[in-house]
C-alpha cells in the first residue's frame, strides 16, 4: 500500500514504514528491517571483497621466488579470479579442470584448507604463493612439513587412520572410474593400511610428524620424488 | 583445458608433492623444458592496428593459428612483429578467446564475416560461450536457411534428363515452372472452390412450391449437385493419384497432411456410393458430408499464407497447450464457484457444474450471450472477477503465437524478397561486366595505339597513358600477355558478350602445337561478329622461335567447332619483348605493329560474380575452367 501512496523518500523510508508497522499488532517489522539491513551489508562486502595483496618486495622476502616469477604468478591467479581471492568453490573448480575423469572435489577441499593457512575460508595471493613457496623451493622438511600438514585433516598434529582413509578415497576418487586394473572398494584402505605399516613405528595407530617425517627420509622414491617438481615455474 | 586455468598448472604440478609420500611407486621423470624462453611480448599487427600479448597467452591453443608456429608465415622482419591483414574488429574477440579462455560472437558483427575470420584463425565455432552462443546460432541457422532459399531458386532451372515422373512431381510442386502446371494449378483452384460453394449453396433453402415448406437446394436439385460434386470428385481423384505417382517417395507422400486432407476431402463421396440409401447409416451418411469441408483445407496448396499459419500453430504447439491448459484450469474453477454461488437462488440456470461450464466460456472470452446470468450478489461478483480473469488468461499466450506468426511470415517474405532483388543483383553484375570488357577492349585498342606511337615517338607515351590507370594498364597487360601466350591455330581474342554467349555452347578447346609461327589456319570460324576478329594477321613472333610454351591445359569437353574464345592459358614466359606486346587491330584500322600471335583466353569466374568490374573484365568462361585464373582486382 507504501507503494500506491507514492515512494517516500529514502531518510523517511524506515521511518514511515515502522510508523506504519506498529498500527498492525502482530507484525514483525524489527525483523525484516534489520535482516534487510544485514542482507544489504553482506551484499556489499561480497562485492567490495577485493583483495590486494601485499607489495611485491614485502613478498619477494617472504618467498623465495623471484620478482618476475612473482609476476607471472599473480597474472595468472588474477587472471582467474579477478577479485583476487579464491574461495572454495573457485578453488575446486579450478582443480577439477585438471582431473576431468574423476572427481576432484574432496581432494580439493583437503588441499584448499592447506593454503587456507589462517583459515578464513579464502585463499588470497599470499596464500597461494607461500604455500607455493614451500613446495617448490622449500627445503625437503618444510615440504614434508606440508604433506603433513595436508594430510592431518583437524590440525591436531597426529594422523589417524579415518584421516588418512579420507585422504586416501579423495585421492581415489581423482582417478576415476575408467581406470585399469577397475579400482575396488578395498583398494583406499588397503593403501592407508601399508601407509600405516611403513610410517608407524610405535604402532599406536597414529602418526606423529617426527615418525612421519624420519620415514619419508629414509625413503628414496619418496625423496626422489619431492624432487620433481623443482622447475616448475 | 581452459586458458586461464593452464595459469594454473604449475600450481596443481606443485600441489601433486602431496601425493608422494602416500605413493608406493616411484614417480616418472618430469618433462623438461628445452629452452626455457623467458616471457614476451608480442606485437600482433592487424591492419594496422596493433595487439601486443604475452607469447604464453598465445601459446595455450597450440591447434590455433596463432598458438602454432603458422604465424611465423606473417612475422614482418623489419618491424618484428606478426602482421595480419583481417579485420581488426573481429580479431579483438578471437584475441579475447587467448586471454579469457571464452570465445564471444559480438552482436553487430556479420555472421559469414565472423566464421570467416574463425577458420582463418583456426578456431572452432562451437567453442562459442554460453553467453553468445545461442544469438550465434541463431543468426547462423538464419543464414544457412538464406543461403537454402537462393540455392533452391539455383535448382528451378531445368535439369536435363528429368524422368516424366520427375517432371511431373516438379510441376506439381511448382506450378510457375511450366504452363501445363499453372494450367493444373488454376484448374484444381477452381473446382476447389466450386465445390465448397456447392456444398454452401446446398443447405440454402430454394424457393418452395406452395402448399409445401421450404426445401434446400440440395434436395430440390438433387441430380445437379450430385453431377457437379461428382465432377469434382473425380477431378480430385485424379489429382492424388497422379500425385500419388509422381512422387519420389510414395510413403512419405502418403503420411504428409496434404495428402490426407485429399484423401479426407474425397472420401465421403465413395463411402456414400457404397453405402446404399440404407436407413440405419443414413445417419451416419449425413455426418460423412460434413468431411465435405475439408476440401476447402486443400486451397492451403495455392495459398502459402495458409500454409505459414498452419506451420505457426505447429510450432506454437506448447504455447497452445499452455492456454488451452490454463484456460480448462480457470473454467473449472470458476464454474464450480459459480455453481455453488447461484445454487441457492430460484429458477437458476446453473443446474449443475458442467452446465455452468458455459457460463465461464462465454464470460471469460467476453463473450456474453446473456442466456445464463448470476442472480445472487455472490454469483455476480464472482462473475464479474470471471470475466476480468478470463482478459489477463486469454491475452497472455496470444502474443507468442503472435511473434512466431509474424517471424515466419516475414522470414517468406523475405525469401519472396530475396528472389527479386537477386534478380536486380545480377542485372547490375552483367551490366558492369560488359561494360568492364567493352573498356579492356577499348583500351586494347588505344594500347594498340599506344604501343604502336611507343615505337615511334617515344616522348608521347606520357599524354596518352593518362586514359587508363594504372591499375587498369597492369590489368590490361595482364589480358594481353594471356592473349599473347596462347599460341594456336585459329585466333583467340578476347571479345564481347555477344560472340561469346554464342559461341560459348560451341566452344571448345584445341590442344595447340606448341609453336605455330604463321596463324594462317581458320578452319571452322563460324561466329558472324567474331568472324571479322578472327581473321588473323600478324606476323609471325621475332622471338616465336625460342619460346618455350608451357601445355596448355585442356579444356574436357573438346568441341571442334574452333571458333575463338574460350581456350585455354599459354604462359608464354619469354614473351616480354615489347613487339610481342603489339596487337592485332581490327581490318578497319591497320597499324604497323608485330604482333604476334593472339588468342583468346577466357577466364572464369567464381560463380558469385561479386568481383570489383575490373575482375569481371571478361565473360565467365566454361563450367570447366572453374580454377583457372580469377583475375580480381590487380
Amino acid at each position: 500500500m507504501l507503494y500506491f501512496l507514492g515512494y517516500p523518500q529514502n531518510g523517511h523510508r524506515r521511518g514511515v514504514r515502522a510508523r506504519l508497522m506498529r498500527l498492525f499488532p502482530c507484525s514483525t517489522a524489527k525483523k525484516p528491517s534489520a535482516s534487510n539491513q544485514n542482507s544489504v551489508e553482506d551484499e556489499l562486502e561480497l562485492s567490495a571483497v577485493r583483495h590486494r595483496p601485499e607489495g611485491l618486495e614485502q613478498l619477494e622476502a617472504q618467498t623465495r621466488f623471484s620478482r618476475k616469477e612473482l609476476q607471472i604468478l599473480y597474472r595468472g591467479f588474477k587472471n582467474e579470479c579477478p577479485s583476487g581471492v579464491v574461495n572454495e568453490d573457485t578453488f575446486k573448480d579450478i582443480y577439477a579442470q585438471f582431473f576431468p575423469q574423476g572427481d576432484a572435489s574432496t581432494y580439493a577441499h583437503f588441499l584448499f584448507n592447506a593454503f587456507d593457512t589462517d583459515h578464513n575460508g579464502s585463499v588470497s595471493f599470499e596464500d597461494f604463493v607461500m604455500g607455493l613457496s614451500i613446495l617448490l623451493r622449500g627445503t625437503v622438511q618444510e615440504k614434508l612439513n606440508w604433506a603433513f600438514n595436508l594430510y592431518d585433516i583437524n590440525k591436531d598434529g597426529y594422523i589417524t587412520k579415518e584421516e588418512m582413509l579420507d585422504i586416501m578415497k579423495a585421492i581415489y576418487d581423482m582417478m576415476g572410474k575408467c581406470t585399469y586394473p577397475v579400482l575396488k572398494e578395498e583398494t583406499p584402505r588397503q593403501h592407508v593400511e601399508i601407509f600405516f605399516q611403513k610410517m608407524d613405528k610405535n604402532k599406536d595407530g597414529v602418526v606423529t610428524i617426527d615418525e612421519f617425517i624420519d620415514c619419508c627420509q629414509n625413503d628414496e622414491n619418496i625423496m626422489r620424488s619431492m624432487h620433481l617438481f623443482e622447475n616448475v615455474i | 583445458m581452459a586458458a586461464g586455468v593452464a595459469a594454473w598448472l604449475p600450481f596443481a604440478r606443485a600441489a601433486a608433492i602431496g601425493w608422494m609420500p602416500v605413493a608406493n611407486l616411484p614417480m616418472p621423470v618430469a618433462p623438461t623444458e628445452k629452452n626455457k624462453r623467458q616471457d614476451e611480448l608480442i606485437i600482433l599487427n592487424v591492419s594496422g592496428r596493433r595487439f601486443q600479448t604475452w607469447r604464453n597467452t598465445l601459446d595455450r591453443y597450440p591447434d590455433t593459428l596463432l598458438g602454432s608456429s603458422e604465424k611465423e608465415f606473417f612475422y614482418n622482419e623489419e618491424t618484428k612483429e606478426y602482421f595480419f591483414d583481417r579485420d581488426p574488429d573481429v580479431f579483438r574477440s578471437v584475441l579475447n578467446f587467448y586471454r579469457t579462455g571464452k570465445l564471444h560472437y559480438p552482436r553487430y558483427e556479420c555472421i559469414s564475416s565472423y566464421d570467416e575470420e574463425l577458420a582463418f584463425f583456426g578456431i572452432i565455432p562451437e567453442i562459442i560461450g554460453d553467453c553468445c552462443y545461442e544469438e550465434y546460432k541463431d543468426r547462423k541457422r538464419e543464414n544457412a536457411e538464406r543461403l537454402m532459399d537462393d540455392q533452391e531458386d539455383n535448382k528451378d532451372s531445368k535439369l536435363p534428363n528429368m524422368t516424366f515422373r520427375e517432371t511431373m512431381w516438379r510441376a506439381f510442386e511448382n506450378p510457375h515452372t511450366s504452363t501445363m502446371a499453372l494450367v493444373f494449378y488454376y484448374v484444381t483452384g477452381f473446382f476447389i472452390a466450386i465445390s465448397v460453394i456447392t456444398n454452401v449453396v446446398e443447405t440454402v433453402p430454394c424457393g418452395s412450391a406452395p402448399n409445401q415448406k421450404e426445401v434446400p437446394c440440395g434436395e430440390r436439385y438433387t441430380v445437379a449437385f450430385f453431377c457437379m460434386d461428382t465432377a469434382c470428385v473425380m477431378i480430385f481423384t485424379v489429382e492424388y493419384l497422379m500425385r500419388l505417382f509422381a512422387a519420389p517417395s510414395r510413403y512419405r507422400f502418403m503420411r504428409s497432411v496434404m495428402s490426407i486432407i485429399d484423401v479426407v476431402a474425397i472420401l465421403p463421396y465413395y463411402i456414400g456410393l457404397v453405402m446404399t440409401d440404407n436407413e440405419d447409416v443414413s445417419g451416419a451418411f449425413v455426418t460423412l458430408r460434413v468431411f465435405r469441408v475439408f476440401r476447402i483445407f486443400k486451397f492451403s496448396r495455392h495459398s502459402q499464407g495458409l500454409r505459414i499459419l498452419g506451420y505457426t500453430l505447429k510450432s506454437c504447439a506448447s504455447e497452445l497447450g499452455f492456454l488451452l491448459f490454463s484456460l480448462t484450469m480457470a473454467i473449472i474453477i470458476f464454474a464450480t464457484v459459480m455453481f455453488y454461488a447461484e445454487k441457492g437462488s430460484s429458477s437458476s440456470k446453473f443446474t449443475s457444474i458442467p452446465a455452468s461450464f458455459w457460463y465461464t466460456i462465454v464470460t471469460m472470452t467476453t463473450l456474453g450471450y446473456g442466456d445464463m446470468v448470476p442472480k445472487t450478489i455472490a454469483g455476480k461478483i464472482f462473475g464479474s472477477i470471471c470475466s476480468l480473469s478470463g482478459v489477463l488468461v486469454i491475452a497472455l499466450p496470444v502474443p507468442v503465437i503472435v511473434s512466431n506468426f509474424s517471424r515466419i511470415y516475414h522470414q517468406n517474405q523475405r525469401a519472396d524478397k530475396r528472389r527479386a532483388q537477386k534478380k536486380a543483383r545480377l542485372a547490375r553484375i552483367r551490366i558492369s561486366k560488359t561494360g568492364s570488357s567493352s573498356a579492356f577492349l577499348h583500351s586494347k585498342r588505344n594500347g594498340l595505339f599506344n604501343e604502336a606511337l611507343e615505337l615511334t615517338v617515344r616522348p608521347e607515351e606520357q599524354r596518352l597513358s593518362k586514359s587508363t590507370s594504372l591499375l587498369e594498364s597492369q590489368h590490361h597487360h595482364l589480358l594481353h600477355c594471356l592473349e599473347k601466350t596462347t599460341v594456336s591455330a585459329h585466333n583467340h581474342e578476347f571479345v564481347d558478350e555477344q560472340c561469346y554467349q554464342q559461341s560459348y555452347l560451341e566452344a571448345g578447346l584445341q590442344t595447340y602445337p606448341s609453336r605455330s609461327p604463321s596463324l594462317s589456319s581458320q578452319d571452322g570460324v563460324t561466329g558472324t561478329c567474331c568472324t571479322r576478329r578472327s581473321k588473323k594477321r600478324h606476323t609471325p613472333l621475332p622471338n616465336a622461335s625460342a619460346q618455350a610454351h608451357m601445355h596448355p591445359l585442356t579444356h574436357p569437353h573438346a568441341h571442334q567447332q574452333g571458333l575463338q574464345e574460350l581456350s585455354t592459358i599459354h604462359i608464354q614466359p619469354l614473351s616480354t619483348s615489347r613487339s610481342s606486346l603489339n596487337m592485332r587491330v581490327d581490318e578497319p584500322a591497320p597499324l604497323n605493329c608485330q604482333s604476334g600471335q593472339i588468342t583468346t583466353a577466357i577466364i572464369s569466374i567464381p560463380t558469385p560474380p561479386a568481383t570489383t568490374p575490373e575482375g569481371d573484365a571478361h565473360p565467365p568462361a566454361g563450367p570447366a575452367h572453374q580454377n583457372v585464373v580469377k583475375v580480381s582486382a590487380l
